[in-house]
């Protein structure tokens, strides 16, 4: 039986700890099943106190040393009190003080948790230089985004989403004459083939990119895929403004000269109730949006003959701040 | 390491308490002194970019406390030249970061609050105020190796530099934290900002503690005994001259150890000559290039 993410995850992290005298650093870790199972219980576990900032710190102190340390953070919000070591002192020593903090952190991503609990901010770190940044969602990717950390001496900020935990499958990027080019970040990109599979029934054609590796971007299998359609999508599990979704769209724009379109959650904090959920854009909403660039780019100058009438377009406000609903 | 540890062991008297080294102390502080008189004179002709942080008056803390911890790796804050020249960092090497140069310890491009030498080991310090202590504290974890954190009565402040105290305190880490206290935050008074005294948090989280005047031999006393007892937190009271950062005045200090301590140290005139004409020399010869 295929190896999960989780069991991938917890079998490297038992390898770093146990044979390679790792450190790996968090909260409660040993609670909840291990962090979802992905914590093995063995030697070289250093349980934190609540103490977020000063955490990190310890944690970057640890990588300097040289024993390229993990740090868990069960939930990404929580990387807005654990940023600052990490973005003022490990990504800047490389630049400023020519040494290293190579420092594995694993920011842990999940929906529907409310709204210090839900958040997939990839983005902010993206936007600052020094990082490496991957959200690997297969235990292949998995095990490529550990070999990158320790091939180099960046800290890497693992963007990782508990969606992908039970997952065993490995993605491939399909490259064909196609219509539209789906691009998938982090937990957006289970929506995929569900989404191909909608547009196909619309008449459209589709190419599905991955992307695990968001900094340094490895733009070439998805310029590829690109390159074959004539519309590009790209969608991710964050929010959508100055997001990585926009910023991936950008550079896709400027290298295919194809038109690429970004998705990703409102711009609007995700509440607790059915009412104020902020999702990862569904298979649905990505149809929708697919189909309403299309009418945008093409139909309207009847290069293409894609049929919309019965495709439910949103509004203008509900394009800004989303249905209030989740459907 | 093993080495430093060995020559700090043979200084020790028969006592087992280690030997103050007078005038090695005072020559350490003449070093930090004149050394900062030039970078001054430097700053004041606009030869040097950005902002400094000068030790002008603290130089004692570093200088006293350096005897009694070679081998340890050292965390500075912005106020750092004096721990740099203390500890044995390279002045010319300070000396060209200061000017921007690419021969200095961060190419130059660090600047006054990141004097650093990987040999010591001494690591730099990237501005945010405090963050040198967890930084030290999981160094000291992580390298099992000991080491001493410099920081400001401000910074100690910072909640994630007493929850450092703590998480050092419960892993029994070999740290020496070390409060230069100045009393002023830029210019507002520790009794302005707070209530509480730090030597009173440091010792509720389970460090030992010290609180002692920037005499070299108060220093010396306190520390070795910490030493014995780490982790520990050693507050300084000292007395920073100039502005916070670039080279003001407010007014007279309110003492200047450096010249009070000179009265202790046998031929401390002939030492403090010699620094001087040292570090005129350092700093012309350079200068004359620019």
């Amino acid at each position: 039986m295929a190896r999960t993410v989780a069991e991938t995850i917890k079998e490297i992290t038992r390898k770093h700890l146990d044979e390679d005298n790792g450190l790996l650093f968090g909260q409660a870790i040993s609670a909840v099943g291990w962090v979802n199972n992905t914590v093995p219980d063995c030697r070289n576990i250093v349980e934190f106190p609540m103490a977020d900032v000063s955490n990190m710190g310890i944690a970057c102190g640890a990588a300097i040393s040289g024993v390229r340390p993990i740090i868990v953070i069960r939930f990404q919000d929580f990387m807005w009190l654990n940023s600052s070591p990490l973005v003022n002192y490990a990504a800047k020593t490389k630049d400023i003080f020519g040494t290293a903090t190579p420092i594995f952190v694993r920011a842990l991503g999940q929906e529907d948790a409310g709204c210090t609990h839900s958040g997939v901010l990839h983005s902010i770190f993206m936007h600052m230089p020094g990082f490496r940044i991957c959200s690997p969602m297969t235990p292949r990717e998995y095990q490529a985004a550990w070999d990158d950390f320790m091939s180099h001496d960046d800290p890497m900020y693992c963007s990782e989403h508990r969606s992908s935990f039970d997952n065993s499958e490995e993605f491939e990027t399909t490259c064909h004459p196609a219509d539209v080019t789906l691009i998938g970040i982090s937990a957006a990109r289970f929506q995929l083939d569900q989404a191909a599979a909608l547009l196909a029934q619309e008449g459209v054609t589709c190419n599905i990119a991955h992307v695990m590796q968001l900094k340094p971007f490895s733009a070439e299998p998805v310029v590829k895929a690109l390159s074959q359609s004539k519309l590009g999508l790209v969608v991710d599990a964050g929010f959508e403004i100055c997001g990585a979704s926009q910023s991936l769209a950008y550079d896709l724009m400027w290298r295919t000269g194809r038109p690429v379109k970004a998705l990703g959650l409102f711009d609007r904090s995700v509440g607790a109730n059915a009412e104020s959920q902020n999702r990862t854009p569904s298979a649905e909403r990505i149809v929708e949006t697919v189909l309403q660039t299309w009418h945008e780019k093409f139909a309207q100058a009847q290069q293409v003959s894609v049929d919309i009438s019965e495709v439910r377009l949103c509004s203008a406000e509900s394009c800004t701040r989303g249905p209030s609903t989740m459907e | 390491m093993a080495r430093a540890v060995a020559e700090n062991i043979a200084k020790q008297s028969s006592s087992g308490a280690p030997v103050l080294d007078r005038q090695e102390v005072f020559r350490k502080m003449c070093l930090t002194r004149y050394f900062e008189y030039q970078v001054a004179e430097a700053y004041t002709r606009k030869l040097i970019p950005g902002v400094i942080y000068l030790s002008v008056g603290q130089e004692a803390p570093s200088a006293a406390i350096s005897q009694l911890t070679p081998g340890f790796s050292v965390f500075v804050q912005h106020r750092c030249h004096s721990v740099y020249l203390a500890y044995g960092g390279k002045p010319e090497v300070l000396r060209d970061e200061l000017l921007g140069k690419a021969t200095g310890c961060c190419q130059g491009r660090g600047g006054s609050p990141s004097a650093q030498d990987l040999a010591i080991p001494m690591f730099s310090y990237h501005g945010l105020i405090g963050e040198n202590i967890p930084l030290g504290t999981g160094y000291a974890l992580a390298s099992k190796r000991p080491g001493v954190i410099y920081f400001g009565d401000a910074a100690a402040e910072e909640d994630y530099a007493l929850t450092s105290f703590g998480f050092a305190a419960t892993h029994k880490l070999p740290v020496l934290y070390v409060c230069e206290d100045n009393n002023l935050s830029i210019r507002t008074s520790v009794a302005e900002r707070r209530s509480w005294d730090i030597c009173d948090v440091a010792e509720s989280v389970g460090l030992n503690t010290a609180c002692v005047d920037d005499d070299p031999e108060l220093i010396h006393e306190a520390v070795s005994d910490l030493l014995k007892r780490l982790p520990a937190f050693v507050n300084i009271r000292t007395c920073r001259h100039l502005w916070h950062a670039g080279v003001g005045l407010d007014g007279p200090p309110e003492w200047d150890r450096l010249d009070e301590y000179r009265h202790q140290v046998p031929q401390a005139d002939q030492i403090e000559q010699r620094v001087m004409s040292y570090v005129e020399q350092l700093w012309q010869e350079q200068l004359q290039k620019q």
